[in-house]
């Protein structure tokens, strides 16, 4: 079929010249109608959406016009500033000293539920803080296995059932060893669901409750993992995770990748979710403080 | 919720079908909201811009500004290319004449591969093969764990060397363990990479080199964005691609990342999971992933499981109800409660036609109690009255409701769903009538 021939080469070629197209185009050029399609052209490339990419468009186009921006590499600027601008300053973990601290994890499978934890729980560790971390997901095959190891690794406290019991008692069982043992910091982990299964999650919201009614203002953070690779679709997980529990921030995962996660653009435009954290790698250390303008600059970048 | 391709194209549809002919203006406007809806559901920019141009040309042709029924003729085009681009037919895994067949499962960690390989060994069970499964993720904690429970549930032997930290031995070792022990098929596991991690990669090349795979599969979550095209492109030509198995697709994404797959590595997609459990690996239909794309609804895959959940001629009168439109509110609740018998209510729901399309309807996620609702709701009603709908009145509706214990409102939303899902019906029988894939279009 010569249209598969046409498109893979028009794919490579598209894939390798872009940005250097866009380097090209931007330096020192006047400003033209072009620049802009190419901008938004790049924005959708990164997983943006069309949607949030015209908003970000609109904004430039507007600045581009009071600041009196006359050539390409201030448009390049400017957008980068727009895109940090928008995600707004760093925000860091909520941790209140000298009470327990609750994080709940959340997010569709495969994401880096698990292994955002096991790196949060060194984190704060090293930090000196007494953490504990629960195998909220008894669904998953070895779900429990696989945080046990992160909780070794870690030098963490480790509370988990057998697998198939109810989240929401481990949970429970969680929270009151925790206050008994005095931890500053409890990570819950959950099986990944996918947002459009009410029953799972139904059972996340039980979790939630479990918590509130347990351990009443200790639930300091709601992550929601996104993966950077995901599309669109990242955008009706927030939606729908929001709905059910109060998701406090995004961690950003597998940014080692290709990938560079524009979709937390659209998801803050929004849902108004800040990012939080990011996930670089499959190593315990592997997790960076989001900096909206370190974000804003990955994606111009090679 | 978002708004699918199929709703977009149907609101293009709705402006090109009032008018008797097309101009070239026409046909523009309708390939920038396929466009848009397009990179809404994740296709790769390049694939939708090369696609949106075929699919112009092919509509600028004289034959289609002649016809009657232009908008028709532009949406069955848009279906053909994205049928054609998604891959003729449906392919499955090639048995090798001499056994054991080898089968390796590749992609970016947290895919699915590890459950993907148990359901691939279950479904190839059922079809008479005796597989072994070999665990390689030597890296991710309890993946081995993950995969030997698995095995445990499905009663599938698991092959692992406990210790061994090199993925290409245990592989060998694997293939070795299924040839000594008689087992036909063989299908390995091997850790989450990311395309870019050289040193991986080349790991995977190894094992390839040491079992001569008769098929690598690339594992792909359907919810992937405009990245799959680069994580394609490198497995595939890193590794040699055989095929695609494209997971998660239970959940509501679109899936635009299986068509940007299928365009540049032009390997076929195989097989699609359909949720956690291990008999959920279904066989790929390209016409059924185009009308999903499309947001059209999926009415093969329903008549399909309502064949498996009643019999055949039950089905035959429900597809041929929705064709002829003779559609009723009886009908409607006893397709409601059969669909009860065919599986998670969600799931089945998203495949009636209008269901995706319809923003009331997408509202309208019934539960049991919902069901309840509308079972009372009907039941309070006379026969003439289910029959047709029409002569519900007001003071009638009031009746209803007061015989059901629900509201007016209640009845009155019942209603218009109803009205909504038989609208939708006619338009898409309409348009069977013309070509001989009833459903598609
Ligand atoms: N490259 C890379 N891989 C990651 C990152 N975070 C997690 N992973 C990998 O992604 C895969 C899935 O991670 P998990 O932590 O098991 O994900 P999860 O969300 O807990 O998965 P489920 O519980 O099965 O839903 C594993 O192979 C991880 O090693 C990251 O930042 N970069
Ligand atoms: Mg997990």
């Amino acid at each position: 079929m010569g249209f598969f021939q046409k498109l893979k080469a028009g794919i490579e070629k598209t894939r390798q010249g872009f940005m250097a197209q866009i380097d090209a185009l931007l330096s020192g050029r006047k400003i033209d109608e072009e620049m802009y399609e190419e901008l938004e052209d790049l924005l959708i490339m990164h997983d943006v959406g069309v949607t949030a990419a015209t908003n970000l468009l609109r904004d430039l186009r507007r600045l581009v016009k009071d600041r009196k921006i006359l050539d390409g590499e201030g448009l390049r600027l400017l957008l980068k500033e727009i895109i940090s601008n928008s995600l707004g300053e760093k925000k860091p973990l909520r941790l209140e000293p000298g009470t327990l601290n609750i994080f709940l994890v959340v997010g569709v499978n495969g994401v880096g539920k698990t292994t955002t934890i096991g790196k949060l729980a060194q984190r704060y560790k090293e930090q000196g803080l007494k953490v504990m971390v629960a195998a909220g997901d008894t669904f998953r095959a070895a779900a429990s296995s696989q945080l046990e190891i992160w909780a070794e690794r870690a030098g963490v406290y480790l509370v988990s059932h057998a697998d198939g019991a109810d989240p929401a008692a481990v949970v429970f069982d969680a929270v009151h060893s925790a206050r008994a043992k005095k931890i500053d910091l409890l990570l819950v982990d959950t099986a990944g669901r996918l947002h459009n299964k009410s029953n799972l999650m139904q059972e996340l919201g039980k979790i939630r409750r479990i918590i509130d009614r347990e351990a009443e203002h200790s639930l300091r953070e709601v992550l929601l993992v996104v993966d950077a690779t995901t599309g669109q679709n990242a955008l009706v997980q927030a939606k729908e995770f929001a709905q059910i529990v109060p998701v406090t921030g995004i961690v950003l995962t597998k940014l080692d990748g290709t990938a560079k996660g524009g979709i937390v653009i659209a998801i803050n435009q929004e849902q108004k979710i800040p990012i939080k954290i990011i996930g670089v790698g499959e190593k315990i250390s592997d997790l960076r403080d989001f900096d909206p303008q370190e974000f804003a600059e990955a994606l111009f970048e090679k | 919720m978002f708004s699918g391709l199929g709703d977009k194209l149907q609101a293009t549809l709705k402006k090109l079908r009032g008018k008797g002919k097309l101009t070239e203006k026409d046909i523009s406007d309708a390939m920038r909201e396929v466009r848009m809806a397009l990179l809404e559901a994740d296709v790769n920019l390049k694939v939708v811009r090369d696609f949106v141009n075929a699919v112009k040309e092919r509509a600028i042709g004289a034959d289609v500004l002649e016809s009657l029924t232009p908008g028709q003729q532009i949406v069955k085009i848009v279906h053909e290319e994205l049928m054609n681009l998604l891959g003729g037919s449906t392919s499955r895994i090639a048995i090798a004449s001499k056994p054991p067949t080898v089968l390796m499962l590749v992609g970016l960690q947290g895919a699915g591969k590890t459950t993907q390989a148990g359901k691939l060994a279950l479904s190839l069970r059922k079809s008479g093969r005796h597989p072994l499964l070999v665990a390689c993720d030597v890296y991710r904690p309890a993946a081995i764990e993950q995969l030997q429970v698995l095995g445990r549930q499905l009663d599938i032997p698991v092959f692992s060397i406990s210790g061994n930290q090199n993925p290409v031995q245990i592989a060998k070792q694997g293939k070795e363990e299924a040839m000594r022990q008689g087992r036909d098929l063989v299908i390995i596991d091997t850790a989450g990479r990311l395309h870019v991690d050289e040193k991986l990669m080349q790991e995977l090349k190894d094992i390839k080199a040491a079992v001569m795979p008769h098929e690598i599969l690339l594992v792909v979550d359907a919810m992937t964005g405009q990245d799959a095209v680069n994580v394609a492109e490198s497995f595939n030509s890193t590794l040699g691609i055989d095929g695609v198995i494209v997971t998660k697709l239970d959940g509501d994404t679109r899936g635009g990342a299986a068509l940007s797959i299928k365009a540049v590595t032009g390997k076929p997609i195989k097989f699609v999971g359909m949720g956690e459990k291990l008999d959920t690996l279904e066989v790929f239909h390209p016409d059924r992933m185009a009308s999903r794309i499309l947001g059209m609804g999926d009415v093969l895959s329903l008549i399909e499981k309502a064949e498996q959940a009643y019999d055949k001629k039950k089905a035959e009168e429900l597809e041929k109800k929705m064709r002829t439109q003779s559609f009723t509110l009886e009908d409607f609740l006893d397709q409601l409660q059969q669909v009860r018998n065919m599986g998670p209510l969600d799931q089945v729901l998203g495949m009636i036609p209008g269901f995706a399309a319809s923003k009331q309807l997408k509202d309208f996620q019934p539960d049991e109690k919902d069901l309840k609702h509308i079972e009372a709701i009907i039941y309070s009603m006379t026969l003439g009255e289910r029959r047709k709908p029409e002569v519900i009145d007001g003071s009638r509706r009031k009746r209803i409701a007061a015989g059901s214990g629900t509201s007016v409102q209640d009845v009155n939303r019942l209603l218009k769903q109803f009205e909504q899902a038989r609208k939708m019906m006619k338009g898409l029988s309409e348009m069977g009538k013309k070509g001989k894939n009833k459903f598609s279009f």
